[in-house]
């Protein structure tokens, strides 16, 4: 009698940790799909919200877009080219403080922020010689105090003006 | 108590197997558990040197449209010929070959398009398909893309836009399925493509400057290559590529090249700024020459 109490105790101790231990293993799995989430919430935020900013510009068709927390940064290279007037569209997720960006020549000399202008989300431009610029973004951080690290996606994407006509929606 | 014990056992293995796979991504990108414990030691001290580190960089390539527009306003005239034969598009059959001519057929697309070929932009769009459907690139171009485009056929602009909206869906679908390195791949195939067509171009054309000044431009595309293809240089395809581009970079090392310093104006009333500097380049012909006959030597390389 006493054994088969102690029996019972034992499976019902280990039913308890082994109900506890996948609890912990479903919370984790769970937390491993969220990288896969946020990419594919990442590409639509890209086309339906950053690249209509781009408008009147031509999309190049070049996808940049990576979840960025509060304080990170990224930065692309890319050659822009003279007599071609290109936009410049940087757009972070509604969740996210604004998204400062900055426009550097090759030698990191400032050529544009976009603090100046408000934290303003496009910047037009041209060239008189072709140049490989660096763009470089941060996400601001936020001054209220919170436990929480905001993060969420930034998507950068360049546009030019079509050659011989105004481009029209359709 | 049976069904409860076999409900928890299907959900554990279900968490067990997302938790192998968690680890797994994290191991995909080089990291560990032990490193995380030993670099957290340092971050106190590393912080601040962080915070003014970039996260994440971005290699950015001219795409083929781009390369297209660049041309036409160059001056360029089509000539189908210096394009990539869709015939050819059965003899590609590796990961490597298949990439490299999606990006010379976006190119040559981007090209037959930008230059109101309508119907041989219908043609190579059928090549771009087939090689993105056997690289697995799941409805980059599904079948209504080709309607819109066929209902276009008249409207670059759209044709344009039709191009470009399809080029970023493969490039956004490899990347987020992290084949960052066959979207590299690709961008090599449509750069190498368009400096060819711009080269053969230049070659057959007396008044050339403009052209030749895009073509020397390049020089700053490549260095930019360089660096992508660097990023993922452990894949054996991107590798492969790299001693081709290094033997293209030092030919157009030949090129001397001077530059001002930038100064950026913004006019008022359009709100667009100007990025005011002057560069001056040279380049002997033969210099031009041996440039033009590596870009074939390489592009003949990808296609054949």
């Amino acid at each position: 009698m006493k054994l088969k109490k102690l029996e019972t105790k034992l499976f019902s101790k280990y039913f308890f940790i082994m109900k506890k231990t996948l609890r912990i293993f479903l919370v984790i799995g769970l937390l491993a799909f969220i990288p896969f989430t946020s990419n594919a919430q990442c590409k639509t935020f890209a086309k339906k919200v950053c690249k209509l900013q781009l408008l009147p510009y031509v999309h190049d068709g070049i996808y940049n877009a990576t979840v960025l927390s509060e304080g990170e940064t990224a930065e692309l290279f890319k050659t822009f080219y003279s007599g071609q007037e290109y936009r410049i569209a940087i757009c972070g997720a509604e969740e996210l403080p604004p998204i400062e960006y900055q426009v550097l020549d090759s030698d990191r000399n400032l050529l544009f922020d976009n603090k100046d202008t408000d934290f303003s989300t496009t910047w037009d431009f041209k060239l008189e010689s072709s140049q490989m610029l660096i763009i470089s973004i941060q996400v601001q951080t936020t001054d209220e105090l919170n436990d929480e690290i905001l993060s969420g996606c930034v998507s950068l994407l360049i546009g030019f003006m079509n050659v011989e006509s105004s481009f029209d929606q359709f | 108590m049976k069904i409860n014990f076999l409900r928890f056992k299907t959900i554990g293995v279900v968490a067990l197997f997302s938790a192998a796979i968690m680890i797994y991504s994290c191991k995909s990108d080089g990291e560990n558990v032990e490193d995380d414990i030993d670099d957290s030691i340092d971050i106190d001290d590393e912080i601040a040197d962080d915070f003014n580190k970039a996260k994440q960089v971005f290699y950015s390539l001219p795409s083929p449209i781009e390369t297209a527009m660049l041309m036409k306003r160059a001056g360029a005239k089509y000539n189908e010929e210096y394009l990539n034969s869709i015939e050819n598009v059965s003899n590609y059959t590796t990961n490597k070959s298949m990439s490299l001519n999606l990006g010379v057929y976006s190119a040559d697309l981007s090209f037959a398009s930008m230059f109101d070929q309508s119907q041989a932009a219908i043609k190579y769009l059928t090549a771009t398909k087939r090689l993105a459907e056997e690289l697995g690139i799941l409805n980059a171009i599904d079948k209504s893309i080709i309607v819109r485009m066929e209902e276009n056929i008249n409207n670059r602009d759209s044709l344009m836009e039709i191009i470009s909206e399809t080029f970023m869906n493969s490039n956004s679908f490899l990347k987020e399925n992290d084949r960052e390195e066959t979207a590299a791949i690709i961008l090599v195939g449509g750069w190498l493509e368009g400096l060819y067509i711009a080269s053969k171009i230049a070659k057959s054309t007396s008044s050339n400057k403009e052209l030749v000044e895009r073509i020397i431009d390049q020089r700053l595309s490549l260095s930019t290559l360089l660096s992508l293809l660097n990023e993922y240089k452990e894949d054996e395809n991107v590798s492969s590529l790299i001693p081709k581009m290094e033997s293209l970079k030092a030919i157009f090392d030949q090129i001397q090249v001077s530059s001002s310093k930038i100064e950026p104006v913004t006019d008022t009333e359009s709100n667009v700024t100007i990025l005011k500097t002057q560069t001056e380049t040279s380049i002997s012909p033969e210099v031009f020459d041996n440039l033009c006959n590596e870009i074939e030597k390489i592009r003949n390389e990808i296609v054949q």
